[in-house]
């Protein structure tokens, strides 16, 4: 009895004030905003490469199959051999992930987290901000924190396209309670691409991310569209033969 | 011509076959071709019409779901993408179900509504009152099990809050709580027995009260925006003059009905399955259920799915007693309870809103601000603004009920005329 009250006044309490708190620490900084685009196939095949480039060495997607991938984003089963399967998976397999969990906790004491659906999970906007905010923190494992993601065990994998960038941290004269903006992140060591052009890489993932999210999401509007098509036809059509009907009723 | 004429002539001796062995045209009569519904129904009367669709979808859904969905702990989520992705039209067939979930809500609050702006409730509609509250707490068992069986992060601890709520009731509580997860905590097991319940008992439950429910109103009649009886009205051959038979004229004024109900609801499952609202996790489907349940880590915000927030905001709104909750699970169930005694709280002569004084036109405007005030309020991390104004709300919600014999008896009610108008 007394354990089950406490679990729930646990809950209960949790529920009203620490999950505040908590809501506050977690989401730091406010986030950048992203406009998803699933119509533009370039970008969701780049978004793809860096996903098997960069994400899938410790991250699986272990619900979305390579040659599904390649039917939606217009990839031949070749290339996807070719380019963007590096084990010994087919095509016909989903993306699983060679690193053992047991020794993912050891790396990172988390095992990373299956990708298939974490757009749906933590939105679009919180993915672009997340891979846009990583600053150099010596006090971390791999050297790095996140604005978005405080103490996030996720190295900054991208860090050769993006370079480092360091937090500016702010003297008592602007405020003592300033929290962390974007504003505050300044690139110290260029990477291999132009802010632009990693602005557009890690658009380009967010969208692969997403549309790997709900691979259906290509196709379910333009399939809607006819079904309302369709009935608003038929509501028309059950309108008249109604009115036909009650004609006679007054 | 001459086919024709053989083929009627064939199907009339096939169904005099089965009506000499069944009460096939009875039947028929009694319930539709010759049940007579009052002519004036208006927008309102759509409603119950509409459950009776969303529940057949959810039904036909709910089958394909089952080929496909595996009832445990280790593959529940897996199945579930494996639908989203794997299944020819998984998706959707799943994102119907979903949105069926919200839907039967949102349809069975308006058919509820219907009945307290036009007194439909009244004598002699009692049972009729009864029964579709009885399936209203059946809907909420069914929305509840189903819940969990996405073994999400919001699915798996939803659970294990509102069963913790039997937790809280005095000495048997935890006893309750085990009994309801059928371990010490939510589980493979919890999640197989509501699997159980939610695709068997529920279902059959519901579909034979909704049985009860319409021979119970094909007994009395339907009411009418109005609140005549059309029964006191018959002509020379006993049929009410305010009345129409249900076939054909109601049967293809619902088809109408449909098409457009399903306009909407076809939106929501090709344009927005997950309902996402600015300020909210997703309202029909929401993102924190699209992370695999995890028992040792407790997601940032515990909601319920928006047709229980309402209830959720009363039961926070009322402060523990000596560390105990109980007094807020108290108030939640009497909460969804007290619905059972409008027939009697009601003292006033007149059925319509048309007709009621402005004690119960305020009375009822009221309750129905603080009903949604609440609902939102149910979604949002409790402040103590916040707080506060669940508790105005549960307040004013519980007056409703508890004052409306008296601000009813001495309502100003207007004349309400003998025949149905317009």
């Amino acid at each position: 009895m007394m354990r089950y009250l406490k679990q729930f006044i646990l809950v209960f309490v949790a529920t009203f004030f620490v999950s505040p708190a908590i809501g506050l620490a977690a989401s730091g900084a406010k986030l950048l905003h992203m406009d998803v685009d699933l119509s533009n196939q370039l970008s969701l095949q780049r978004g793809a490469r860096i996903f098997v480039n960069y994400c899938t060495g410790c991250h699986s997607a272990k619900y979305m199959r390579f040659n599904r991938m390649g039917k939606d984003l217009g990839i031949t089963d070749a290339v996807l051999q070719e380019n963007f399967i590096f084990g010994d998976e087919k095509v016909g397999d989903t993306m699983t992930v060679a690193m053992d969990e047991d020794v993912a906790l050891t790396f990172w004491g988390v095992a990373p987290p299956d990708l298939s659906v974490i757009a749906r999970a933590k939105g679009p906007d919180y993915l672009y901000s997340y891979f846009k905010s990583f600053y150099i923190d010596e006090s971390r494992p791999f050297g790095v924190n996140n604005l978005v993601f405080a103490n996030a065990s996720m190295p900054h994998v991208l860090w050769d396209l993006q370079g480092l960038q360091v937090l500016e941290t702010h003297s008592i004269e602007e405020g003592e309670n300033h929290s962390p903006t974007f504003d505050d992140l300044k690139l110290v060591t260029p990477g291999s691409q132009s802010p632009e052009e990693y602005d557009q890489t890690v658009k380009d993932l967010v969208n692969f991310l997403v549309y790997m999210g709900e691979p259906v999401s290509l196709n379910r509007k333009k399939i809607g569209y006819w079904v309302m098509l369709y009935l608003i036809i038929f509501a028309g059509l059950a309108f008249a033969l109604k009115k036909e009907y009650w004609r006679d009723i007054h | 011509m001459a086919n024709d004429n053989m083929i009627v002539k064939n199907l009339a001796c096939l169904r005099d076959w089965v009506d000499d062995r069944f009460p096939l045209m009875s039947n028929w009569n009694e319930h539709l071709a010759k049940y007579y519904a009052p002519k004036n129904f208006n927008f309102w009367y759509y409603f119950g019409g509409f459950a009776l669709l969303v529940f057949v979808i959810q039904v036909i859904t709910g089958i394909w779901l089952t080929m496909n969905y595996k009832p445990s702990a280790a593959e529940a989520f897996a199945s579930v993408e494996y639908i989203m992705r794997d299944v020819e039209w998984g998706w959707f067939v799943r994102y119907m179900h979903s949105t069926g979930a919200s839907a039967f809500f949102i349809v069975i609050y308006l058919h509820m509504f219907r009945a307290l702006l036009y007194g439909s409730y009244k004598k002699p509609r009692e049972l009729l009152w009864l029964t579709g509250m009885a399936l209203y707490l059946l809907l909420m068992g069914e929305a509840f099990f189903g819940y969990l069986l996405p073994w999400g992060q919001m699915s798996y601890w939803g659970a294990q809050v509102i069963i913790s709520l039997f937790g809280a009731v005095p000495f048997v509580g935890e006893a309750l709580a085990e009994l309801i997860r059928g371990d010490y905590v939510v589980s493979d097991v919890t999640l197989n027995r509501f699997f159980s319940l939610h695709v068997i008992a529920f279902p059959f439950l519901i579909a034979g009260l909704i049985g009860v429910h319409i021979l119970a109103l094909h007994e009395t009649g339907s009411n009418n925006p109005d609140g005549v009886e059309i029964k006191k009205n018959k002509n020379a051959e006993g049929i009410p003059v305010d009345g129409i038979p249900f076939h054909p004229y109601y049967t293809v004024k619902d088809i109408f009905g449909a098409a457009v109900f399903l306009i909407f609801f076809f939106a929501v499952v090709f344009f927005a399955p997950e309902m996402h609202v600015p300020g909210t996790q997703g309202l029909f489907l929401e993102s924190a259920n699209f992370i695999p349940a995890d028992p040792l880590k407790t997601p940032e915000h515990i909601a319920p799915v928006w047709y229980f927030t309402p209830f959720y905001a009363i039961l926070r709104a009322v402060p523990s007693i000596a560390g105990s909750a109980f007094p807020g699970v108290v108030a939640m169930g009497l909460a969804v309870s007290i619905f059972l005694l409008l027939p009697w709280l009601d003292r006033s002569p007149v059925k319509s809103w048309r007709y009621r004084g402005i004690n119960y036109r305020i009375a009822l405007t009221l309750f129905v601000i603080c009903f949604l005030m609440l609902g939102w309020l149910g979604l949002q991390v409790a402040t103590p603004l916040y707080t506060w104004m669940a508790r105005i709300c549960s307040v004013i919600y519980f007056l409703f009920f508890l004052t409306m014999p008296f601000y009813t008896k001495v309502d100003k009610d207007k004349p309400v005329p003998d025949r149905v108008t317009s």
